[in-house]
């Protein structure tokens, strides 16, 4: 891309490639970021940016290509190289200690202290100006790093970037753990580091925060730049989505199909309530009809989901499937009645990552391939086999672990384990959450293709407008209370915003 | 898992799969599985036979050192078999020792052994399974429970049993005067000791549980992830205390045979059996953080130790040295099997 008087770039990549054991996972990146600006980097999962984060952090070497800082070239052997010239990395998995304290964190690995004694007084003054600097002089240095919430250990980690003298952060994901009040403060403090000379190298796939906070994009594609430096005001949204997927994405929500009237109700929900999160949540569900919860992070939506489920036990209420009471606070009890869940975290809470997809997908249902308990392993597999390949899971392989799949296939895995179970009620947790632009329009499909067959849904994203697009119905939620119950295309996202606002100021 | 573990490689549909790397997968994929990793250790005690065959010639190639291996093996072995269950599931077991201990002891008491002489021998199988099966559900009732860490309630276990032993045995020796007890203990059958077949028995039925039935599917389960396996409808805190029982039912196995083999209970029985137990699981390629449990591993495990032991004795070599070398064998088997750990699919980042 032809630049014009610009100031010399602060970090120039040019065609970098890096394989594993065969597979290639850079195959030729550009990158060139200049001094405070906020460069974004996009790409789909598993189109390498965490390869090319690794490799400007030092933790892995490039095969080819090289690396420019301030004009010269450079090798990054190890991950004290990359801080030495000031490139700090803020991973998604934040690398703070919780048992220490913010100021020990601040200068872990490059301690203040003579001789092996620690200046306990002068790393304190010290962090608080950085915290200071980067807006969040409340913070207090001497706190244990575990109290404190997910955005405030960002700012520590950010801060001990700066306590190194950082020239440029790069930040993978920094909005994934936030909640969007959270997320207008890390903007606010990336803008105080820009402002600074900082340059910020921002890894996202949410174009809308892109829009608020870049200045410039560049796009990855399968270990390949498809585009480099573009100004992101200049850039409409269905390109850059282009660029990611190579396609166009035009309608993602597909259409959908008005329910019958006389549809029976499937799941009732009567004043249900759970002391401390949520009060008084009141609902039905007809076969084929999809509910939505809609509403911030942090408004208690997946404790609803995981009561009604009994994963915790209600404090009073009645949950009931086909007009059966459930017994609160028993997981067996929801699945024997025919509702299943698809957790919030998908990695920690819903698969066996090491174990084979097969096995993941019977994980409710290998008891029925038993008899007086020995398993018939044929048998389960070729049931988990007949809904890999319903759901199109790729690579189609029931022997590979769980672990080796995207999010998206990954979350196919969840939906098969209740189709081979024959659920009739279907709890989705964010169901789209670390799954790419190109799989998620194949998830609504499912999703419908699901409700079309007559399951009832519940759907609870972080995204308003993925819960407004899928559902028939909605619930707005904040801070444990339901707002509001209405039709979905009665609502839109400002709607929602409108509500959850009055909601909190009042 | 360390952070670098987490994330997960995104194999594409697209993404070339040359023959070669297909070809390298699948041998990979061999070693990784329970078959090479059982193959290591075949090899490793193929060696250890080597050097026994050098150093003592057929002093120790003979039929009957080999049952004296064998019979050196069965007792631990039986004890690790339900050790390995526990640490499948994720768990551990520290008191399967002293537990052992206290089931010699009160299958021994005067009034066990007289309502034994009265009615049968069976009667003290009864009494010490029931006493270990006790135990088991104690520390199985507290971990699932009372929600103890399980390193912490079966120490408490392990310390709280010897103290019990010793107190009802009063330190001292009770021997077995039950003859019945004791020729079947002793006896023979097709020429082979009968401790070994209970090594054996134990051994398959343990092999058959943890890969062929729902039991063994529900542990590794929960050792793979407790709270996938929660959420998915399996009931997690029942098949913890099941868990437990199971080693604590082992570990009454393993003390009938000690009586067999001693003729007589005392509350020393036992005594740091639990490591050589866990140091033999782990050998054998079950990992400590639960998930991946191998009988056929672990039977390995326990042969190798009892080789070396063999090997040791007949050479009249001290028993430190022994010790050095046991260490030695844990930390280069646990090496190994994490060098080929590495090599899986799970270190491609993109």
């Amino acid at each position: 891309m032809f630049e014009e008087d610009q100031p010399r770039p602060l970090l120039e990549v040019r065609g970098i490639t890096k394989s594993f054991s065969g597979v290639q996972a850079l195959k030729g990146v550009n990158l060139q970021v200049l001094p405070g600006e906020v460069h974004c980097v996009m790409g789909q999962n598993g189109a390498g940016k965490s390869t090319l984060i690794k490799t400007l952090a030092g933790v892995h070497q490039p095969d080819g290509g090289e690396i420019l800082w301030e004009g010269s070239e450079v090798s990054l052997l190890r991950p004290t190289d990359a801080l030495d010239l000031g490139i700090a990395t803020m991973y998604q998995e934040l690398d703070v200690v919780d048992g220490l304290s913010v100021a020990e964190n601040i200068f872990l690995g490059h301690e203040k202290a003579t001789g092996g004694f620690l200046h306990v007084k002068k790393a304190n003054a010290i962090a608080r100006t950085l915290l200071k600097r980067l807006g969040h002089g409340s913070l207090s240095p001497s706190t244990e790093v575990g109290t404190l919430s997910a955005a405030n250990k960002q700012i520590v980690s950010m801060a001990r970037a700066l306590s190194r003298d950082t020239k440029l952060i790069i930040m993978d994901e920094p909005s994934a753990i936030l909640d969007s009040g959270e997320v207008a403060n890390l903007f606010r403090v990336v803008r105080e580091l820009t402002a600074q000379g900082i340059a910020v190298v921002y890894i996202s796939h949410r174009l809308e925060e892109i829009r608020q906070i870049g200045d410039r994009i560049s796009v990855i594609k399968d270990g390949r730049s498809t585009a480099s430096g573009l100004s992101v005001a200049d850039t409409p949204k269905a390109e850059l989505i282009r660029l990611m997927t190579g396609r166009e994405v035009a309608n993602v929500f597909p259409e959908r199909e008005p329910i019958p009237a006389d549809a029976p109700v499937l799941l009732e929900v009567e004043n249900l309530e759970l002391s401390g999160h949520f009060e008084k949540v009141s609902f039905t569900v007809r076969a084929g009809e999809i509910l939505g919860f809609a509403g911030l992070v942090g408004s208690k939506r997946s404790e609803i989901l995981e009561t009604i489920y009994g994963a915790r036990k209600s404090s009073s209420g009645k949950v009931s499937v086909k007009g059966k009471a459930l017994r609160p606070g028993s997981v067996p009890s929801a699945v024997n009645a025919g509702i299943g869940l698809s957790p919030e975290e998908r990695k920690s809470q819903g698969l066996i990552l090491d174990e084979p997809v097969f096995k993941n997908v019977t994980l409710s249902t290998f008891e029925r391939f038993a008899r007086a308990g020995h398993l018939n392993e044929a048998a389960e597999r070729g049931a988990a086999l007949e809904k890999i390949a319903a759901l199109e899971l790729r690579p189609a392989d029931p022997d590979r672990p769980a672990r080796t799949l995207s999010g998206g296939n990954q979350q196919k895995i969840l939906l098969a384990r209740w189709l081979v179970h024959g659920t009739s009620v279907l709890l989705l947790d964010e169901p789209t959450r670390g799954v790419d632009v190109g799989a998620r329009s194949e998830i609504y499909a499912l999703i419908r293709k699901l409700a079309a067959a007559g399951t009832a849904i519940i759907v609870v994203s972080s995204e308003i407008e993925e819960v407004l697009g899928l559902a028939d119905k909605v619930l707005v939620i904040d801070d444990g209370k339901v707002l509001t119950q209405t039709k979905a295309s009665d609502i839109d996202e400002h709607g929602v915003l409108d509500l959850v606002m009055k909601g909190s100021a009042a | 898992m360390s952070e670098q573990n987490t994330k997960v490689a995104e194999p594409r549909a697209d993404a070339p799969d040359g023959h070669s790397a297909t070809q390298t997968n699948s041998l990979q994929h061999f070693l990784k599985g329970s078959a090479g990793r059982s193959l290591g250790l075949v090899i490793a005690l193929a060696l250890l036979f080597v050097v026994g065959a050098a150093t003592g010639g057929d002093r120790f190639l003979n039929v009957e050192n080999m049952l004296t291996i064998l019979r050196l093996a069965s007792i631990i072995g039986v004890l690790s078999i339900g050790v390995t269950f526990v640490i499948t599931a994720g768990g551990i077991d520290l008191s399967v020792g002293s537990v052992m201990g206290l089931t010699t002891v009160v299958a021994t008491l005067a009034s066990v052994q007289l309502a034994a002489a009265q009615s049968s021998w069976l009667l003290m199988v009864v009494v010490a399974l029931a006493v270990g099966i006790a135990a088991g559900l104690i520390n199985g009732l507290v971990i699932a429970y009372g929600n103890v860490v399980a390193f912490i309630a079966t120490l408490a276990m392990l310390v709280g049993a010897r103290g019990l032993a010793e107190l009802i045995s009063g330190r001292s020796t009770q021997v077995v005067s039950n003859r019945q007890f004791l020729s079947f203990m002793r006896s023979d059958v097709l020429g082979i000791p009968i401790l070994i077949w209970i090594f054996i028995i134990v051994a398959v039925a343990g092999w058959f549980l943890l890969n062929r039935t729902t039991f063994g599917r529900r542990t590794i389960a929960i050792g793979g992830n407790l709270e996938a396996s929660r959420l998915a409808g399996i009931k997690v805190k029942r098949h913890l205390v099941y868990l437990y029982v199971l080693a604590g039912l082992t570990a009454g196995i393993a003390g009938l045979m000690m009586l067999g083999r001693t003729t007589a209970g005392t509350s020393t029985h036992g005594l740091l059996y639990e490591l050589d137990a866990i140091a033999a699981v782990v050998v054998g390629g079950t990992l400590l953080i639960g998930g991946r449990g191998t009988i056929v591993g672990t039977v390995l495990g326990v042969l190798i130790f009892s080789t070396l032991t063999n090997i040791f004795t007949q050479n009249n070599l001290d028993t430190s040295v022994q010790a050095i070398a046991k260490g030695l064998i844990i930390v280069v088997a646990v090496l190994l099997q994490q060098r080929f750990a590495a090599r899986g699919p799970r270190k491609l980042k993109t």
